[in-house]
């Protein structure tokens, strides 16, 4: 690619113009790994098992595997579409190239709100972790969670801030322990050997089985999300990897199938230790799953690990969150589809620091001030939004540039089956989640129809077209 | 000392972190914006990625 020559009359002719600070590239594809299973496998420790409360054990493995397949598609197709356009920005910055710019501008935004509410209710999440472990330790008076809450987004904001090298190393670290402490608890629990206290004879048989039936097999369906729910936020390292056509696809593709072992080993460890009505009341009855299904053990050291992999999963979750959100701001701002400001790089931390301070006290906001359902409905709603747009621009993508023309990092198999897989689950999900949360759905489709209309309307007159398209690409066929 | 003087403390330890970490990012903001020049902060390009591999010794 480097040796290609963009002012020859087949390219498009916009080229490199001269970057004197930019992101630092020095990410490997354990980073990309760490990135995208770190946000996501806070889902595993919490929030899952409502879908056993919708429909019982065997319903929430249907929708485990179910959403397993969706999430499948969107990891092969994120894998070939931003080996190809590493910059950073991820879908926001495919968009822009394949879609056009209010498909961009709108991807934009699902992006930094997805990542920025998952980011306040990690940090809810833990501010109730900590008065939980308050309470365990004897504290007579309620804890005020309002400095924990505070002190996880600032540390976090401030480890993204001071460079990306450090942060995701330590995302490395605390996602490894989480991921392994899940497999702890499976082999301490020896579900093959006679004495195993798993009974999942005991509590999946009868009318525990399928308590609501097909219906309710149905409404599971949108919380087998939460195991998988933003590995496509690997393709926000696109610009800080080493070698984006090598780290992408397999950090990403190395992230979907060490989330479908979580994800399946979670279920079985937690069905087997937990009655259903109690595990899918993620309320009143098993917050934390794994953590509840650790305590069923009676092994302190079991409870302890399980109590540390709650914990380091949720800030790795609010860590991914924070690097996500401010590199789509950024490159948002960077293409001046916001205030160029944002688009500024750190000369010594080579961070996009203004983005990553600005979305600061917004993530405060929504973490001290908005309940944690909300909070997460609006996070899966903009995820869901952004689900809809990748079978589209996968297509795009494959129509203008076929395989002969440019060289892609990896090329997902069996194209179109992905795409249209993918489209064909999203549309269940959609009718799933306006079962439960119509008027969320509603109200944020409208909010984002009525910034279309700015963007359209007013700020699009700053968007530059040759700041804003620099890969050095053939021309899209057709054009 | 008891369990609820501890957690006391730890409180306001995480108020105190929270401040300096806050604190020691809106400074260097600052003197950050102070020194280099906006041409410079906000020179980044994203076709520009592929020619830096190229001069970066990795």
């Amino acid at each position: 690619m480097a040796n290609t020559d963009i002012t020859s009359k087949t390219m498009d002719g916009m080229g490199p113009h001269g970057t004197k600070v930019g992101l630092l590239r020095v990410l490997g594809p354990a980073h990309v790994w760490a990135l995208g299973v770190g946000i996501v496998l806070v889902g595993e420790y919490m929030g899952w098992n409502f879908a056993v409360g919708k429909g019982g054990a065997y319903a929430a493995l249907i929708a485990c595997w179910f959403a397993g397949i969706l999430y499948s598609c969107v990891a092969m197709i994120d894998s070939e579409v931003t080996s190809t356009v590493a910059a950073a920005g991820g879908q926001y910055t495919q968009a822009k190239h394949i879609v056009g710019p209010l498909m961009a501008f709108n991807v934009g935004l699902y992006l930094v709100f997805a990542y920025t509410m998952l980011e306040a209710g990690n940090a809810i999440t833990l501010g109730y972790l900590m008065s939980v472990a308050a309470d365990m330790t004897g504290a007579t008076e309620p804890l005020d969670q309002r400095p924990f809450i505070i002190l996880a987004i600032m540390f976090l904001a401030w480890l993204n801030y001071r460079g990306v090298l450090a942060t995701l190393t330590f995302n490395l670290v605390i996602t490894a322990f989480a991921f392994l402490a899940i497999m702890v608890l499976f082999f301490a629990s020896a579900p093959w050997s006679e004495g195993t206290m798993l009974a999942h004879a005991d509590l999946m048989s009868g009318q525990a089985a399928l308590p609501y039936g097909w219906l309710g097999v149905l409404a599971a369906m949108h919380f087998g999300l939460w195991f998988y729910l933003g590995i496509e936020g690997t393709t926000q390292a696109a610009e800080e990897v080493r070698s984006p056509a090598r780290s992408l696809p397999f950090g990403t593709l190395a992230g979907i199938m060490t989330l479908l072992i979580a994800a399946t080993l979670t279920w079985y460890v937690c069905v087997g230790y937990l009655p259903w009505e109690y595990l899918g009341d993620g309320v009143n009855g098993a917050v934390a799953p794994l953590f509840s299904a650790a305590q069923m053990t009676g092994s302190d050291a079991l409870i302890l690990i399980l109590g540390f992999g709650t914990l380091f999963a949720t800030l790795a979750s609010a860590n991914g969150c924070i690097n996500d959100a401010s590199r789509a701001w950024f490159s948002m701002g960077r293409d001046h589809y916001l205030p160029q400001w944002f688009g500024a790089v750190h000369p010594t931390y080579r961070t996009p620091y203004r983005a990553i301070i600005f979305l600061v006290p917004i993530a405060l906001i929504f973490a001290l001030g908005a309940p944690l359902d909300q909070v997460i409905t609006f996070s899966i709603l903009s995820g869901l939004l952004g689900y809809t747009f990748m079978p589209i621009n996968v297509i795009m993508f494959r129509r203008k540039w076929p395989l002969d023309t440019i060289k892609r990092g990896y090329v997902h198999p069996f194209h179109p089956i992905p795409a249209l897989v993918l489209l064909a689950l999203c549309s269940v999900t959609y009718f799933a989640v306006f079962l439960g949360y119509g008027t969320q759905l509603i109200a944020m489709v409208s909010f984002y129809i009525v910034v279309s209309l700015w963007f359209h309307f007013w700020r699009y007159r700053f968007v530059k077209r040759a700041d804003q398209f620099t890969m050095p690409w053939p021309k899209p066929r057709g054009y | 000392m008891g369990q609820m003087p501890l957690w006391s403390m730890i409180e306001y330890g995480a108020w105190a972190l929270s401040a300096l970490f806050a604190l020691h990012m809106l400074w260097d903001w600052y003197r950050t914006d102070s020194t280099y020049s906006e041409d410079v902060l906000t020179s980044s390009r994203e076709g520009e990625i592929e020619a830096m591999t190229e001069q970066h010794k990795l």
